[in-house]
């Protein structure tokens, strides 16, 4: 008897508990987007107009993720765009001017990212600097590096046509003709996994909360709070890697003037998916939910024909709507 | 008493400007619950949390269980099987009770990267069961009372299995029956051979749970008692080193009986349910309860700081609408919270400062600049009125005691023209000298016609400077109680209410208080 009590309240908590409603929110306001978008225009609702969406969705999508992990920490990465861009050019520069294999390009690219990520972490967690400040140098580093390595041209991969498959080649395509989703939103949903299982069911991800709840406690807890805070910005290096992967990827080219702007892309992604800013709470499916919304969004208003200027002012206003939502629903608890 | 398992000799510890520690000296034995007591500064804390591996010392030598032991962290000191409790409480809101006990020592699954969620909540069971806390360990600690995440603190810090255990001011925000409860699970700690270190400024506690009582201060060790051989008095005189005498409860002359403020029917959501109350010229109203009995939401919802859903409040017979504590100033109405430093001062800035901060207005010219010099003749006013222990106006607030930064707030309401003073914990963390000197500041100023509410959850307190007692219980008044009949019995009976969750039906060692 005690036990079934307990299990029902343990429900109501999930589904009323803030992670819970606020995915439920953004969910319910991906959907109310669509229903909108489709009644407004008939290109909208289209095969091919969703898979521009999943593929518009992919690469901020995978920064999105690397940023949840941060976030959580109470912490923030400003720097997720140009270490993108700068993990590209070094894909760039192992694959297509030293001749290297693809996957060890693709590594490079990764390492580059997680290396970034790594040396934020040390500054942060060892130097004590504010994570603000810390990203906001890394982002300028990154985004001179990438310019000097790469002499300020973009590198193409044209002796490499298969690496340009490796996202929007469709591997679903040639097994089910017809249903050509591009590997870009297999790979995001396949980072997706990883980052839930990361965050849900490791160490790294307990600690990850445990250090947003409470920083203070976790340390006195005899967690070694500097270590695993370098490795979670580690984490979200490796997310932007994999990004920069992707990106140089779909462009067929390593673009170093690219990325900034990015980086904002991805916070307001994890934050319209309930991730609290001042730390401790957040999830993978709310961030993969804020990401479409905002690709959706975007790509929406582009069929209607709005301007670009005026998408950006939406995107804005909307990242405000859902935190304010998010402070008047934290407000009644 | 068992063996002697910790003997701390002359430690020594020195911050930037503050010399901590002394050449303090501590003895621990086996099975015995140590009171570690001190005014505030006086070293206790810091001591312990040398023990605990938080500070490290600048020197002297900890043995333990007879050896010389270095204790770099708290990681350390848990191996040793050294574990504290702190103050402020430690736990990640965001984690369950479960994740929270074992965090930093998770079961793992196989791979050792991956969490063991079940086992995890089996061993927290476990722990819970066998101190009989009736706790779901899948619970998050964020939806747990205060006095539950207390236990969940101790069942945590069982978990390393404790020879030594600390705990500092574990009861300052607990109530009687919640008391009784720790005090339960200490007595059965200590009979299991536990040493027990309890920090802790409520004085009338020592009596009912220490087997001996150290006494410190300015960072050295004064004496260690043995309990039954000393009284309160001696206790306090070698606290503040010279002897000062709890002066018996006076009970102030009666006030005239115009009401200047009157509440009616007062609700909010379950914090407040249908409060009624007056309050008359020059009169202390005490409001006794305990934590969490909705005293402090009243006094809020008084002072306009939180919405309320109806009721009625009345001016000096006039209906008043405070929708803002903005309106609550201009009406004549100050509010001191029981957390000053985060409340009522604004830390970085200096006395003369802060005391206009709530009456700015006045103090501008006619352009809209700070008139420094009005500033200036204020502050030095007050400063010289409540005596103010402070070098200059331009001495930062955070750089005072706490006795004098509440005296700094009553100055800067004062300033304000407030006529009704609602005073919540007004001597929360100040030293037993300086209490004295609140109290007689409070009279003086019912004398002069003011009119206070004080929250307090310190009996003696209450009863001593109250000319009427309100007793609230789970958002409610549950009575009224003339100064001259109150005992601390019979307000305890209209306080208490509420369940417990410690299991005492079994036989306990020694159990004081009943359960509600």
């Amino acid at each position: 008897m005690a036990a079934i009590e307990t299990t029902t309240a343990g429900v109501k908590r999930s589904l009323f508990h803030s992670d819970a409603t606020q995915k439920l929110l953004a969910f319910a306001g991906l959907i109310v987007i669509f229903v909108v978008f489709s009644i407004a225009s008939p290109n909208f609702f289209s095969f091919e107009n969703i898979v521009g969406i999943l593929l518009a969705t992919a690469v901020n999508g995978v920064l999105a993720l690397g940023v949840t992990f941060i976030i959580i920490t109470g912490g923030i990465d400003l720097s997720v765009g140009t270490v993108m861009t700068l993990s590209a050019v070094m894909t760039g520069v192992f694959v297509t001017y030293w001749g290297m294999p693809i996957p060890v390009g693709v590594v490079a690219g990764l390492l580059t990212g997680a290396t970034a990520g790594l040396c934020n972490g040390l500054i942060i967690a060892r130097m004590r600097v504010p994570p603000f400040i810390a990203t906001l140098g890394m982002m300028m580093i990154a985004r001179g590096l990438s310019l000097v390595i790469s002499g300020v041209k973009p590198i193409y991969f044209n002796d490499t046509p298969i690496y340009r498959q490796l996202t929007m080649g469709s591997v679903v395509g040639t097994v089910i003709p017809g249903f050509a989703i591009p590997n870009a939103v297999f790979i995001l949903f396949g980072a997706a996994l990883v980052a839930a299982f990361i965050l849900g069911k490791t160490v790294l991800g307990r600690y990850d909360i445990a250090i947003g709840s409470n920083e203070e406690a976790t340390r006195l807890s005899g967690v070694n709070v500097a270590n695993w805070k370098t490795a979670i910005y580690a984490l979200g290096g490796v997310f932007s890697g994999l990004a920069g992967v992707m990106i140089a990827s779909r462009l067929n080219s390593a673009q170093p003037a690219l990325g900034a702007g990015y980086e904002l892309d991805a916070i307001a992604a994890v934050v319209i998916g309930g991730t609290s800013l001042s730390g401790g709470e957040g999830t993978i499916l709310g961030t993969i939910i804020g990401a479409f919304i905002i690709s959706t969004l975007t790509n929406g208003l582009r069929i209607m024909s709005v301007p670009q200027e005026w998408q950006m002012v939406v995107t804005g206003a909307i990242v405000i709507l859902a935190v304010y939502l998010d402070v008047v629903r934290r407000k009644r608890q | 008493m068992g063996d002697v398992l910790v003997l701390m000799e002359g430690i020594d510890k020195s911050f930037p400007g503050v010399h901590a520690l002394d050449h303090a000296q501590f003895e621990l034995r086996a099975g015995e619950v140590h009171v570690l007591v001190g005014e505030n500064g006086a070293g206790k804390s810091t001591l312990m949390k040398v023990l605990a591996g938080i500070y490290s010392k600048d020197a002297g030598r900890i043995m333990y269980q007879g050896n010389e032991v270095e204790i770099h962290s708290p990681r350390a000191a848990q191996h040793l099987g050294i574990s504290m409790i702190h103050q402020e409480l430690n736990l990640m809101p965001h984690l369950t009770l479960a994740q929270n006990v074992f965090i930093g020592r998770e079961p793992r699954q196989g791979v050792r990267f991956m969490l063991d969620e079940k086992k995890l909540n089996a061993q927290t069971q476990a722990l819970f069961d066998s101190m009989r806390l009736k706790l779901d360990p899948r619970t998050k600690a964020a939806d747990l009372t205060v006095a539950k995440q207390q236990m969940v603190e101790i069942a945590k810090a069982l978990s390393f299995n404790s020879q030594v255990l600390i705990m500092d001011e574990p009861t300052a925000a607990l109530t009687e029956t919640e008391i009784e409860e720790l005090f339960h699970i200490i007595r059965q700690l200590r009979d299991k051979g536990v040493g027990i270190v309890y920090i802790s400024h409520r004085l009338e506690e020592f009596q009912h749970i220490s087997d001996r009582i150290t006494v410190m201060r300015d960072g050295r060790t004064i004496d260690t008692v043995q309990t039954k051989e000393v009284t309160i008095d001696r206790i306090i005189s070698m606290m503040v080193g010279r002897t000062i005498f709890e002066q018996a409860p006076e009970v102030p002359e009666h006030p005239s009986a115009e009401i200047v403020l009157e509440v009616k029917n007062l609700n909010r959501g379950s914090a407040i349910k249908d409060v009624s109350f007056n309050l008359k010229k020059g009169e202390i109203l005490g409001f006794a309860g305990l934590m969490g009995a909705g005293r402090t939401e009243v006094a809020r919802a008084i002072f306009g700081a939180d919405h309320v859903d109806s009721g009625e409040v009345y001016l000096g017979g006039k209906r008043a609408h405070i929708k803002s504590p903005e309106d609550a100033v201009k009406s004549g109405i100050g509010y001191l919270s029981e957390d000053r430093k985060r409340y009522g001062l604004a830390l970085g800035m200096n006395v003369g400062a802060n005391m206009v901060l709530a009456s700015f207005k006045k103090f501008l010219t006619g352009l809209g600049l700070v008139n420094a010099g009005k500033v200036q003749t204020n502050g030095q006013h007050y400063v010289e009125a409540l005596s103010i222990k402070t070098p200059s106006l331009q001495q930062r607030v955070k750089n005072l005691s706490g006795g004098n930064q509440q005296k700094v707030v009553i100055g800067k309401w004062l300033t304000a023209d407030t006529n009704i003073l609602i005073f919540d914990e007004p001597t929360r963390g100040i030293d037993v000298g300086a209490k004295s000197e609140i109290y007689r500041l409070l009279n003086d100023l019912a004398q002069q016609g003011k009119s206070i509410i004080m929250i307090s959850s310190e009996l003696p307190e209450i009863l001593r400077m109250s000319h009427r007692i309100v007793v609230m219980c789970e958002g409610r008044i549950t009575g009224e109680l003339a100064a001259g009949e109150a005992t601390q019995e019979g307000i305890m009976k209209f306080a208490t209410q509420r369940g417990g969750i410690v299991d005492l039906s079994e036989p306990a060692t020694d159990s004081g208080v009943g359960q509600g």
